[in-house]
């Protein structure tokens, strides 16, 4: 893994190649940072698209008998913001630390295919994009975020809704699928030397596992979106009962990919509060071992439980039994997690830095939705709770309370290291409590609502019922939410203009990722690190007697690099196509197909015929495993 | 193909494009594990005939007549097996230079490619002329989405090889390129072995 080594130069050597600017640089950049800056910034978008439409829909619940939206309408918001902060806002969040660290974490210089990785996210983008254009034709999917036959049938769902969430998502899982196969051979191949896999980063770990879930669980939804589109385009009757089809075997397939997804959601979070814990605490990880086994026991016991999503389907006492069981099973390795970070914070010199106040409200309130799922787990329970405010409660507090306040932990912690400027502290911790009043204002009550028997995706509701106050209440809450979100807008634009100052290693960090230049150079690593333990950063420090010095930059010279491309962008607008072309007419509809595909395959051709390394002008270097 | 293709250094000492391929399989495995197990459910569940038994076989006394000859797929499957054998032939010669070898046994496993492709669609229109389609019934349906998305698979694959093939004719892969053709060997052994589990599954069972 040697790589020749580079004189120890300042900035301006490097600087010719490595800073460039302007917008074609960014469609074509390979560097795994700024297309980890680049999922970042969309997703954020995509989020606060989502909480927009979040806000509306807690206007129209602000009181009985409302009609500040139409009943269509709303159900196309309430749809598009499922979608969308699942597959537009959590999922491309944590692919933005994905991208962004796990080479910095293991010690590498790119992703282990940087071309393919500026594909997934062009794919990402315009699979988004294709998704929202919806609304412009007023045509937004309307059928909920997990699109129920019989529902979705082509005689209950006659508009082109439902097909821009059928396309959507399959041009979503194109990406997904293309991402987590770089990750899956960037994370098993291009460790530093001595970094075996029981002393990565605990992020890079439950990112791992990740990986696996996506690889295993997409196809099976990829599959179900097929034999709807069949049924919508071209008359057969999987899912259609008059014609013999069953709409339970939707819910099957889609929940042996569902369940498995809500952990693709909470997998990276567990990672990135395993990292900062130790960090804030002074101490290390508690129980690394049984936080690998735990992570890898849940994705594990994660396909076998799809089931309890579909108690009420009336499967009958046996199945009902396994699935509940099974369910309840995965309370013990959580409950792993959690003992093992309270271990970890447990005796340790805390320090009180905003992303560690996200950190530990993330373990309360994942602690919260966790024992709701495990009340859902009993299925005489799960019967009275389903399809009521009880289980958006649920949902809430893990995905919100559990990703999203993990991301968001995340985003201050790393901030420096991408950006090179420090948040501020003071608007992190007003952020803080803002999102953690407000959540918890609009999420708590839903527990109650559900229990008094208000219908999940509910239009409006009648005076009189004991609803109003509580809604009302959450509204508030939503609003607060909304000014938080808003004082985390304040604190980037307010620091952005800040000069990018911030140290290597703001935190005392024990992992890689702090041992380079805030933001780090284009080739990461000037020399590739070896690794002698789990916190090989600590581990330096002890031996110095002390913190490192500031880390030089260095002129790169004679290090290779991934060449910039633009093949990869192009081959995403022809995937576009192909799944734009099935949704149109039978007349112009072919000819787009037959287009996509043709692009599709020149993009992919040049992709793979052009070559893709460019060094650093000076002299040449041996290029560094596995980079195609 | 890229200009630094030699066994480099990773964690694994695999090379990473292999490991990629092995990973995408892999998926592909669960994706044809939905298929078949969707074909599985739904093939007796049609409420109106042609049923599967009718279809591979004509029991006396039925109208309808068996609308498929076993023989022909099993010509096509014997072909795609023997294809696998040849494509290790072709990455045989590849890796040791022989480009006569690689470039003769590349076009054996590209025409065995072509065989399967050709049944397949004689097939389907046999099969739509005798008045089983997509939209016929369940069984219809799932069985030509499954068979149907393996030839897509297939034709990929053809793809695939022909695009080492023009490039083995021009001279561009070289022994130290030759993993390029063991990734697409590497898929087409999957091609192939999907269907030794949608053969059995989808003809022979009763
Ligand atoms: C900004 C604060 C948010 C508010 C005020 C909010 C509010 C709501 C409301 C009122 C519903 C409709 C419930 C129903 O009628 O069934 C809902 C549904 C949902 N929300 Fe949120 N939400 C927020 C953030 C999030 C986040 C961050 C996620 C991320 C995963 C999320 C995921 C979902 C999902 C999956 C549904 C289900 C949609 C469906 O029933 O089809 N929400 N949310
Ligand atoms: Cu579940």
């Amino acid at each position: 893994m040697a790589t020749t080594v580079v004189g120890q130069e300042t900035h301006a050597a490097g600087a010719a190649y490595g800073e460039k600017t302007g917008l074609w640089s960014w469609l074509t950049t390979v560097d795994h940072k700024r297309i980890g800056i680049l999922y970042g910034t969309t997703a954020f978008c995509f989020f606060l698209l989502g909480g927009l439409e979040a806000l509306l829909i807690r206007f129209q619940l602000v009181k009985a008998n409302n009609t500040l939206v139409s009943p269509d309408f709303y159900n196309q918001l309430f749809t598009m913001h499922g979608t969308t902060m699942i597959f537009l806002a959590i999922m491309p969040l944590s692919a933005m630390f994905f991208n962004f660290m796990i080479p910095l974490m293991i010690g590498a210089r790119d992703v282990a295919f940087p071309r393919l990785n500026a594909f997934s996210y062009w794919v990402f983008l315009l699979g988004g994009l294709f998704l929202n254009v919806s609304f412009l034709f007023g045509a937004a999917p309307n059928q909920g975020w997990f699109g129920y036959a019989n529902l979705t049938s082509r005689q209950y769902s006659p508009g082109p809704n439902v097909d821009f969430w059928l396309m959507g998502l399959q041009i979503l899982g194109v990406a997904s699928l293309a991402a987590a196969v770089n990750f899956f051979v960037t994370i098993m191949n291009l460790r530093a030397p001595g970094m075996k896999l029981m002393r990565m980063p605990m992020f890079c770990w439950m990112s791992f596992i990740t990986q696996v879930l996506l690889l295993l669980a997409f196809p099976v939804i990829t599959v179900a979106l097929i034999m709807l589109m069949f049924d919508r385009f071209f008359g057969t009757h999987f899912f259609v009962p008059s014609g013999g089809g069953d709409p339970i075997l939707w819910q099957h397939l889609f929940w042996i990919f569902g369940h498995p997804e809500v952990y693709i959601l909470i997998m990276p979070a567990f990672g990135i509060i395993s990292e900062i814990l130790p960090v804030f605490s002074r101490k290390p990880l508690f129980g690394y071992a049984a936080m690998v086994f735990s992570g890898v026991f849940i994705a594990f016991i994660g396909f076998g439980v799809w089931s309890h999503h579909m108690f009420s389907t009336g499967m009958g006492p046996i199945a009902d039994t396994f699935f509940a069981l099974a369910t309840m099973l995965i309370a013990i390795p959580t409950g792993v997690k959690i003992f093992n970070w309270i271990g970890t914070i447990w005796g340790g010199s805390i320090q009180y830095k905003t992303p560690m106040y996200f950190a530990l409200a993330f373990i309360a309130m994942f602690i919260m939705g966790g024992l709701s799922g495990v009340m859902h787990a009993v299925a005489p329970h799960d019967l009275q709770q389903t399809d009521t405010y009880f289980v958006v409660a649920h949902f809430h507090y893990v995905m919100f309370g559990g990703s999203i306040f993990a991301l968001t932990a995340g985003a201050y912690y790393w901030w420096p290291k991408m950006f090179g400027r420090m948040l501020d502290e003071r608007l992190g911790k007003i952020h803080f409590w803002l999102m953690f009043i407000g959540f918890n204002v609009t999420f708590f009550p839903m527990h109650f609502l559900g229990l008094l028997g208000q219908p999940r995706r509910t239009y409006t509701y009648q005076a009189g019922l004991g609803f109003d106050w509580l809604n009302q209440l959450e509204t508030v809450g939503a609003v607060i939410l909304f000014f938080a979100f808003l004082t985390f807008l304040i604190n980037v634009i307010k620091t952005w203009r800040r000069p990018a100052t911030a140290p290597a290693d703001p935190w005392n960090g024990a992992t890689l990722e702090w041992s380079l230049p805030s933001p780090p150079q284009e080739w990461n690593f000037a020399e590739v690190p070896v690794v002698h333990s789990r916190d090989p950063l600590w581990e330096r420090k002890r031996e110095r007697g002390g913190p490192l010095p500031e880390p030089l930059r260095v002129s790169g010279q004679g290090i290779h690099l991934p060449a910039p491309s633009f093949w990869p962008a192009v081959a995403a607008v022809g995937v576009m196509g192909l799944f734009l072309g099935i949704m149109l007419s039978p007349k112009v509809g072919p000819w787009a197909i037959f287009v996509g595909v043709s692009v599709l395959f020149f993009g992919v051709f040049n992709w793979i015929f052009e070559p893709s390394y460019t060094s650093i002008p000076g002299v040449g270097g041996r290029p560094r495993a596995g980079h195609h | 193909m890229s200009d630094h293709a030699h066994a480099l250094e990773t964690s694994t000492g695999l090379d990473s494009r292999k490991l990629a391929i092995w990973t995408f399989i892999g998926s592909e495995c669960m994706f044809f594990a939905s298929l078949i197990s969707t074909y599985v459910v739904y093939r007796n569940k049609s409420l109106v005939g042609p049923f599967p038994h009718e279809a591979w076989v004509s029991p006396a006394g039925q109208h309808f007549e068996p609308i498929i000859e076993i023989p022909l797929v099993t010509a096509g499957t014997a072909v795609l097996l023997f294809s696998s054998f040849f494509v290790v032939l072709a990455l045989y010669g590849a890796q040791r230079g022989n480009r006569k070898m690689m470039i003769g046994w590349l076009g054996a496993t590209i025409l065995c490619g072509f065989f399967f492709i050709g049944m397949q669609v004689y097939e389907f229109t046999h099969f739509v002329h005798k008045g089983l389609t997509l939209q016929t019934n369940l069984f219809g349906a799932s069985f030509f989405t499954l068979t149907g998305f393996h030839g897509t698979h297939v034709t990929i694959g053809v793809i695939w090889l022909i695009t080492m093939f023009i490039l083995a004719l021009r001279g561009q892969l070289p022994p130290e390129n030759s993993i390029n053709l063991e990734m697409a060997a590497l898929y087409w052994h999957f091609v192939d072995v999907v269907w030794v589990v949608i053969f059995p599954v989808v003809y022979l069972m009763k």
